[in-house]
C-alpha cells in the first residue's frame, strides 16, 4: 500500500528584507524600487529538503528548538503557504489544526462559534448538528450556549474550541503545540481524545514541545534542526537526542554552553557550566546530597546586576525546582563585571528517582535575559536507600523528595 | 475492534491524491470551490450576525440607511438644485440609485478589507482565499435585499409605472452589481494585503466612482459626450442604467453600455487573476 503522505524534498525560502517591515508600503516600493541592489536581502530557508513519508494509522511526532521549521513544515502541509521546493502528495483528507478556536468571534454566541469554527476546519452543516450535543458535552458549557463568547472565561473558551477540533474526522490530522494551553485536567481529557483518534486508523502528525505527550501520543518522531530533517525513529530515542543536543561533554560533568549562542551574542552569557559532586565534575547525583554547579559567564560590555536563575526539570520537561537570585534576596554584584564564576549549592539535593534530570539557565540584568539555555544540563540521580531499611522508594512517586517523613501510629 | 474501520480507509487512500507544490498556474480549481460551497454561506452568515449584534434596530438599519441618503439627496439635489431626473419623480429616481450604489460601494469596501481583517484565519486555516471576498460582497447583498423591500412601497407612493423589462432588467442589472463588485473588490482585496497603503486609497476610490456613477444625476446632464463618455467606463453605470430602464421607459445609449459592461469585465478578470496569482502568499504577508 502507498504511504498516506508522501513528503519529497521541501524547502521553503523566505526573503529577509532588513529595510522594509513585516509588510511592504508603496513609499518603500517606489523609493527602494529602483535600487533594489541597495536594499539589504537575505534568503533565509526555513526547510531545506525534508523528505519523509508517513503511512496510514501511524502518529508521528515532530520535535526540534523554536525556529527549527516545525511551523513552516506544518504551514505547507496544511496548504497555508507553498513550498518553495519540492512535493507532497497526500492520500487523506487533511485537517489542521495549528490553533484552537481559529475564528472565534466574541461578539458570536457559542453555538454560532461551534457551527463557524467547525466548518473552516472542514466539517458539513449537517457533520457538526450531528456531533453538536457531543461536542457541548465534552466542553461542559451547556448553559453558556446562547451567550456572546466575550462572556466566557478564557478556560471555557478554550475547552469549546477545543472540543469542536476534537470530533474532526480527516483521514490525516495535523496538530500544532495546541496542548500547551488549558488545565491539566482538560489536558488529560484531550491527550485521551487524541489517542482515540489515532487508535482508529487515523494518521497524526504532532508537534509539541510536550515530552511527556509525545511519548504517549506518538510511536516514530522526526528531529528537525535548522531546516533539516536531522533524525527519525522512536519518540523516545529522538527525544533524548533532541534533549542532549544542546550539550557538548568535555567531562563527565562539564558542558560547553557557548556554541549555543547564536552570533549576535557570543560575547556574553554563560561559557560552561560544571556539576560538582565532592569538588569533582560528576554527572551523576544522589538524594540528599550536596549538590554544587558552577557557571562561567563572560560579558565584555560589563553587566550592572545580574540575574540568575535556573529550573531543574525530569525527563519530561516538568519543572521541579526553580530558584532565581531575586527570590533568594541576594544581589549578585553592585559593580559592572565583565566575567567571573556563579556558583549554585544546594545542602541537600531534594529529588529522588532514576532517571534523567535537565536544567534550564536564565542569565540576565533583570531587564534583559541575555541567555536562556533550556536543557543546557542534564545529570542522571540514582535512587537511593533513603531510610536506611534495605528499601527502595518508587521512583515514579517520590521525584521530589520532601525531606524528614514521619509516619507513626499514635 | 478498529478493525472493521481500516478497509473504508484502503479504498480511499487510492482514491484521492491531493498534490501540493509550488506549481501556481491552474487558475481556479472549481471543483475545490464547490466543495467548500457551505463556507460561502459561513462567512455571510457570520459576517451579517455580527454586523447587526448589539444593534437595538438590528437589519432595520439596512433599510434606513438609503432612506435617510434618499432624504438628504431629495432635499438638496432635487428641491434646492432642481437637477433633472430622467422623466422620474427625484426620490425614486435616487432610490433607485442608491440601492444599487450601496450594494456596490460596501460590497467594494468589505471585500478590499476582507483579507487583512481575516488574516488571523488565513494564516491558520486553508480554503480557497476567494471564498472571503465573496462573501463580503454577499452580506452587501443581504442589506440589498433588505432595501429592495422598501423600494415597492416608495413605487407606490409615488405611483411610479414599471413596464414588464423588469423581469429581465433587475435581475441583470444586480449580476452586473455582482461583477462590477467582484473584480476590483478582489483586486484592492489582494493588494491591501501586500500594501497597507490601500486601506486609506480605498475610501478615496469609492467617493470618486460615486461622482461620476449616474447615482443622483443622470449622464444627460453633462453635454460634452467625451465626458458622458468618460461617465460610461464606470463599471456601475450599465447596472444602474438596466436597472432604471423599466422605470423610465428612455432608451439606453448603447455604446455607453457597452463600455461599462467592457469596463466591469475587464475589471472582473484582471481582479481575479491578480488575486489567485498573489493568493499563495497572503499567509506569509498578513
Amino acid at each position: 500500500m502507498k504511504p498516506i503522505l508522501e513528503v519529497t524534498n521541501i524547502s521553503k525560502k523566505y526573503r529577509l528584507n532588513h529595510i522594509a517591515g513585516s509588510y511592504l508600503s508603496l513609499r518603500d516600493r517606489i523609493v527602494h524600487g529602483f535600487k533594489t541592489g541597495k536594499m539589504v536581502q537575505e534568503d533565509f530557508w526555513a526547510l531545506d529538503d525534508v523528505s519523509f513519508s508517513v503511512n496510514q494509522g501511524e502518529s508521528i511526532g515532530i520535535i526540534g528548538a523554536n525556529g527549527a521549521g516545525k511551523s513552516t513544515l506544518l504551514k505547507i502541509l496544511s496548504k497555508i503557504t507553498p513550498p518553495t521546493k519540492g512535493r507532497i502528495i497526500s492520500r487523506g483528507r487533511i485537517a489542521s489544526l495549528l490553533e484552537v478556536g481559529t475564528g472565534f468571534h466574541p461578539e458570536l454566541t457559542g453555538r454560532e462559534n461551534i457551527f463557524f469554527n467547525g466548518s473552516l476546519l472542514g466539517m458539513k452543516r449537517k457533520e457538526i448538528s450531528q456531533k453538536f450535543d457531543e461536542i457541548v458535552d465534552f466542553a461542559g458549557i451547556e448553559n453558556f450556549l446562547d451567550t456572546p463568547l466575550k462572556h466566557y472565561s478564557s478556560g471555557m473558551q478554550l475547552r469549546l474550541a477545543f472540543s469542536v477540533a476534537a470530533f474532526l474526522d480527516p483521514e490525516i490530522l495535523i496538530i500544532d503545540e495546541v496542548l500547551a494551553v488549558g488545565d491539566s485536567e482538560f489536558q488529560k481529557k484531550c491527550l485521551g481524545k487524541m489517542g482515540e483518534v489515532s487508535r482508529s486508523g487515523r494518521t497524526i502528525l504532532f508537534v509539541s514541545h510536550n515530552m511527556a505527550a509525545l511519548r504517549t501520543l506518538c510511536e516514530k518522531s522526526f528531529l528537525l534542526m535548522k531546516g533539516k530533517l536531522e533524525s527519525y525513529g522512536e519518540t523516545s530515542v529522538i527525544i533524548n537526542s533532541y534533549l542532549s543536543s544542546h550539550e557538548k561533554h568535555l567531562t563527565p560533568g562539564v558542558y560547553d554552553l557557548s556554541k549555543h549562542h547564536s552570533k549576535k551574542d557570543r560575547d556574553r552569557g554563560i561559557i560552561t557550566c560544571t556539576l560538582l559532586r565532592d569538588g569533582i565534575p560528576s554527572d551523576i547525583f544522589f538524594t540528599n546530597e550536596k549538590f554544587t554547579a558552577e557557571f562561567d559567564f563572560k560579558d565584555e560590555k560589563g553587566i550592572n546586576e545580574i540575574v540568575f536563575g535556573l529550573v531543574i526539570k525530569d525527563s519530561n520537561q516538568q519543572p521541579l525546582i526553580g530558584i532565581n537570585n531575586w527570590d533568594l534576596g541576594t544581589r549578585l554584584n553592585s559593580l559592572p563585571v565583565t566575567s567571573g564564576k556563579l556558583v549554585f549549592e544546594l545542602a541537600s539535593l531534594p529529588l529522588y528517582g532514576d532517571s534523567l534530570y535537565y536544567i534550564d539557565v536564565y542569565f540576565g540584568d533583570g531587564g534583559n535575559n541575555y541567555d536562556i539555555v533550556q536543557n543546557a544540563i542534564s545529570f542522571t540521580l540514582q535512587p537511593v536507600d533513603i531510610f536506611e531499611n534495605g528499601k527502595i522508594l518508587n521512583p515514579k512517586l517520590n521525584v521530589v523528595y520532601p525531606g524528614k517523613v514521619k509516619l507513626e501510629l499514635r | 475492534m478498529w478493525g472493521f474501520n481500516l478497509p473504508l480507509y484502503n479504498d480511499m487512500t487510492d482514491n484521492i491524491e491531493d498534490i501540493i507544490d509550488a506549481d501556481n498556474s491552474k487558475l481556479f480549481d472549481w471543483r475545490e470551490l464547490w466543495h467548500y460551497k457551505e463556507l460561502f454561506y459561513f462567512f455571510t452568515w457570520r459576517d451579517i450576525k455580527i454586523k447587526y449584534k448589539q444593534t437595538i434596530l438590528g437589519f432595520l438599519w439596512a433599510i434606513l440607511q438609503p432612506l435617510i441618503l434618499m432624504v438628504i439627496f431629495t432635499l438638496f439635489f432635487g428641491q434646492a438644485l432642481k437637477v433633472p431626473s430622467q422623466s422620474l419623480p427625484y426620490p425614486v429616481f435616487v432610490f433607485s440609485g442608491l440601492l444599487l450604489w450601496n450594494t456596490f460601494s460596501s460590497g467594494l469596501t468589505n471585500a478590499a478589507n476582507s483579507m487583512v481583517n481575516n488574516s488571523q484565519i488565513i494564516k491558520k486555516i486553508y480554503f480557497p482565499r476567494l471564498i472571503i471576498p465573496v462573501s463580503s460582497i454577499l452580506v452587501a447583498l443581504f442589506d440589498f435585499l433588505m432595501a429592495f423591500v422598501l423600494f415597492i412601497p416608495i413605487l407606490i407612493y409615488y405611483s411610479q409605472p414599471v413596464n414588464l423589462n423588469v423581469i429581465w432588467c433587475w435581475p441583470l442589472a444586480l449580476l452586473l452589481t455582482i461583477i462590477a463588485t467582484l473584480g476590483p473588490g478582489c483586486l484592492l482585496a489582494s493588494l491591501n494585503v501586500k500594501y497597507r497603503d490601500f486601506r486609506y486609497i480605498i475610501p478615496f476610490v469609492v467617493q470618486i466612482l460615486f461622482f461620476i456613477t449616474p447615482v443622483i444625476y443622470p449622464v444627460s446632464l453633462l453635454d460634452h459626450p467625451s465626458l458622458q463618455y468618460i461617465l460610461a467606463l464606470s463599471p456601475m453605470y450599465a447596472a444602474i442604467e438596466l436597472f432604471r430602464f423599466p422605470l423610465s421607459e428612455l432608451p439606453i445609449n448603447l455604446e455607453f453600455l457597452i463600455a461599462s459592461l467592457v469596463s466591469a469585465i475587464s475589471f472582473l478578470i484582471g481582479g481575479l487573476i491578480y488575486f489567485k496569482k498573489t493568493e499563495h502568499f497572503f499567509a506569509d504577508f498578513a
